[in-house]
């Protein structure tokens, strides 16, 4: 015979079932307020560099594709159909669906990832970084440029998609450029870190659910886990035009 | 007995469970304005460029929110959460733009100082 009669399934500091799940809802929520405000430093600063520097931004859009943008949207665009219906599976105890979309979920992660690599490889051989960085062609005076990219750097020689050689650019010019390339890698760079923390939730999210944890009366991690992946995806819902459709 | 923020007895957690259905039409409805958004994005909309951009970005973003995000069926102060930050980014992004441009004459002038300085420690 129990001591007292509290409800399966919820904490000792809690009265009831719906009071943890409330609980967890109004703490998730409130985290993720604070996760727009951690990006939002970022793209004020993008805001800003932008609102001053247009054409520099015209300008640097060319070497992002747009291609790759576009499909790493979709990627996370459906990753984010998939956990909301993982959720709905968690509700029902449909544990078999929950699994299967829950590994879903972590392989679109990886993909976005994966084309993520491709991306910034790309820029890294170009010379494509932000000015301080030592293989950088983005830098005013071409004798502080590593004179390997001087030869091997396709944007120094002869610029991408029909914009004009880096090399061919006015200096100061060139030096906010390379400011560009900053705010471009510390946005989808941080950007990057959320969705490789998502792929520790998940992945956790995953383990619990191959052990049989969740179900009618308990899917609330679940739902909370959903939460924080969809933030990641409504970031890069605005990363992508703001990013890579400059004109 | 406990007595619990939804005014049931129970105390047990009700939810509204969403569709299949409604969910994979979302994610239709997002795709299409995804390819709404590089088609506007390839072609000069004479100045609204940025606007069309962020005004699409925008409805995708409430459809995350809305459904993905279960907003629409939640208590209304979670809603209210999310729009409080998204305020609280404007506020930010206003106060950041009323100095946007204040000091790019001085940072020129101590530029040019700079350079003047060198070139009379050279010569």
């Amino acid at each position: 015979m129990s001591h007292h009669d509290h409800p399966e399934g919820v904490a000792h500091h809690f009265e009831s079932a719906a009071q943890q799940f409330d609980s967890g809802k109004l703490g998730i929520w409130t985290f993720l307020l604070t996760e727009v405000m951690f990006f939002s430093a970022l793209f004020v600063a993008y805001t800003i560099y932008r609102g001053n520097y247009p054409e520099v931004f015209q300008y640097a859009s060319n070497y992002l594709d747009t291609n790759l943008g576009a499909t790493n949207t979709v990627v996370l665009l459906f990753s984010s159909f998939t956990v909301a219906w993982g959720v709905r599976n968690a509700q029902l105890g449909q544990q078999g669906l929950l699994k299967m979309n829950l590994v879903i979920t972590i392989l679109c992660a990886f993909a976005f990832m994966g084309i993520k690599y491709v991306e910034y490889s790309h820029k890294y051989h170009e010379g494509l970084l932000w000015g301080g960085a030592a293989h950088s062609i983005m830098k005013a005076d071409p004798a502080d440029i590593d004179p390997h990219m001087l030869e091997h750097s396709h944007a120094w020689n002869v610029g991408d998609h029909g914009a004009t050689a880096v090399k061919d650019l006015d200096p100061e010019f060139r030096q906010k450029l390379g400011v560009f390339f900053a705010v471009y890698f510390c946005l989808t760079g941080l950007h990057g870190v959320h969705v490789l923390v998502g792929i520790i939730v998940l992945a956790w999210l995953l383990w619990q659910a191959m052990q049989g944890k969740f179900g009618p009366k308990n899917f609330g991690r679940v739902d909370f886990g959903a939460l924080y992946w969809h933030i990641v995806d409504l970031v890069w819902i605005f990363l992508f035009p703001l990013l890579y459709l400059i004109r | 007995m406990a007595h619990d923020a939804h005014g049931h007895d129970d105390g047990e957690v009700h939810v509204h469970v969403l569709s299949v259905g409604l969910l994979a039409k979302v994610f239709g409805a997002l795709v299409v304005l995804t390819g709404l958004t590089v088609l506007t994005g390839t072609q000069d909309l004479h100045g609204f460029d940025l606007a069309v951009a962020l005004l699409i970005a925008t409805t995708k973003a409430s459809l995350v929110c809305l459904f993905f995000m279960h907003l629409k069926y939640d208590k209304p102060f979670h809603g209210m959460i999310f729009l409080f930050s998204v305020m609280f980014v404007g506020l930010f992004l206003a106060f950041v733009s009323l100095d946007k441009g204040q000091y790019e004459g001085d940072a020129r002038e101590r530029v040019a100082d700079q350079r003047l300085e060198a070139e009379q420690a050279d010569g």
